[in-house]
């Protein structure tokens, strides 16, 4: 029970056989080496395994691989790299919104879809857009110090 | 996850054909976030998933002989932002708005959600008080169901095999009416309601008596559940906390809830009570604005 799906993943077309079963995060992080999107929960409650499909935030963790035929797939790898820094990426390293990092390709995925969506967010709309997102250090204050920020800067 | 087989099919007549054959093997995902979650939990293992996905023409929200009409495969952010929504049901906008996260609310579907009937979900109880109706269609044709006659157990809904949600179809409120939508989460925001209600009053002509209400309540019970009781209580009645407790003691007869994580049935039993007065409060607060507006 395996198909072949064809997925364009940060910017690159890619072809992939793959189980039925197999979820999207499996077959990112397995088949296709891109590891920064994390299983916590399994369940979709937590964001650490967000990625973008068509440009919004989904669980890969409980999306099938099968289900993303055909479609666009951004991963925290297709942000920015050590050359280049995402802007989000940046203003969580300057404002320290990441303790132990376990979350934060997650948090980063979601701040990103938060200002290609509104640019300039309150902070209510801050809170309620990340609230799907656990941040078990609890450093919520500084993650939205940081889209904050991230914000301020690409007005700038 | 258990192994299975998997059809993508373009047409919707092509989807209930598969499912024809497949029977009670087969299972229609949409979004995913219900019927995944569980197969990974192997609560369900289908031998056959047919995806409802790559379908047009199920993902439209249009107005339709007064009526709102929302395809199956409308997502809970789509109906929630959709401008039609928010501008002739305001109540339902932000009810789906209360459904977990936008990220899930990005990938669960309007009619998926209403197939997998979680009685803990949000959308059942305002679509009941606001009399709406399911479409659903098989290979044999299209019928059409009230939503409050669909659920039947947890996880248990009226759809027999070979059945598919296509869509909700939600009529207008009448003049002179509110409604609103409380969902009580005392944990975290994107929880399930620890006990949710929905309201609608209609007002009479003057404006202050009830004409008509309907009350209905999630997360107390095996289905989602109409307060008949206390809708009968407030009918010709002016708003009071006299009636508001009467209303909630009707209620508190009629739920069933379950002790669990959330609290205990005794608990929840008595915010069921509190919730409707609060729900009850605000659509009649909403029904007297309307009611100011038409005269």
């Amino acid at each position: 029970m395996n198909r072949k799906i064809h997925l364009t993943v940060n910017g690159t077309a890619r072809a992939v056989e793959v189980p039925t079963s197999r979820t999207l995060l499996d077959c990112l992080r397995n088949d296709l080496g891109l590891t920064g999107s994390k299983e916590g929960c399994g369940v979709g409650v937590c964001g650490a395994c967000t990625v973008l499909l068509d440009g919004k935030m989904i669980s890969s963790c409980i999306a099938l691989a099968v289900s993303a035929d055909g479609h666009e797939v951004t991963t925290v790898e297709g942000l920015g790299g050590d050359e280049r820094l995402h802007p989000v990426q940046q203003a969580f390293i300057d404002a320290g919104g990441f303790q132990c990092g376990i979350c934060t390709p997650g948090q980063v995925v979601s701040a990103k879809a938060l200002l290609d969506a509104i640019p300039n967010p309150t902070d209510a709309e801050i809170r309620e857009w990340m609230l799907g997102n656990l941040c078990r250090c609890t450093g919520y204050y500084k993650i939205i110090e940081s889209i904050r920020a991230a914000a301020q800067r690409s007005r700038a | 996850m258990n192994a299975f087989e998997y059809a993508a099919p373009r047409t919707l007549d092509e989807a209930l054909a598969v499912l024809g054959e497949h029977g009670d093997e087969a299972r229609v995902i949409a979004g995913g976030t219900a019927l995944v979650t569980m197969m990974r939990q192997r609560l369900v293992s289908p031998g056959y998933l047919v995806s409802l996905r790559g379908i047009h023409g199920l993902d439209r929200i249009e107005a339709a002989n007064g009526d709102l009409r929302i395809g199956a495969l409308v997502t809970h952010r789509e109906a929630e932002t959709s401008p039609l929504v928010r501008e002739r049901l305001p109540v339902l906008a932000d009810t789906f708005r209360r459904v977990a996260s936008v990220r899930i609310r990005n990938m669960a579907t309007v009619g998926g959600a209403l197939a997998h009937a979680d009685p803990n979900q949000d959308p059942p109880v305002t679509l009941i008080v606001l009399g709406a109706r399911l479409e659903i269609r098989s290979a044999g044709g299209r019928r059409e169901l009230p939503v409050e006659e669909f659920f039947r157990d947890y996880y248990e809904s009226a759809l027999e095999p070979g059945e598919v949600v296509t869509g909700v179809i939600v009529p207008r409120l009448p003049a002179a009416s509110g409604a609103a939508y409380v969902k009580f989460l005392p944990r975290t925001a994107d929880d399930y309601a620890t006990v949710a209600v929905a309201a609608t009053v209609r007002l009479e002509p003057d404006g202050e008596r009830c004409r008509t209400a309907r009350v209905a309540l999630g997360s107390v019970g095996v289905t989602p559940i109409r307060a008949r009781a206390a809708e009968a209580l407030l009918a010709g009645q002016r708003l009071g906390a006299e009636l508001l407790s009467a209303a909630g003691e009707a209620v508190e007869g009629a739920v069933d809830p379950l002790s669990d994580h959330r609290g205990s049935a005794a608990y929840k039993r008595e915010m069921a009570a509190v919730m409707t007065g609060r729900a009850l409060t605000q659509a009649w607060d909403a029904a007297r604005a309307s009611s100011r507006g038409t005269r």
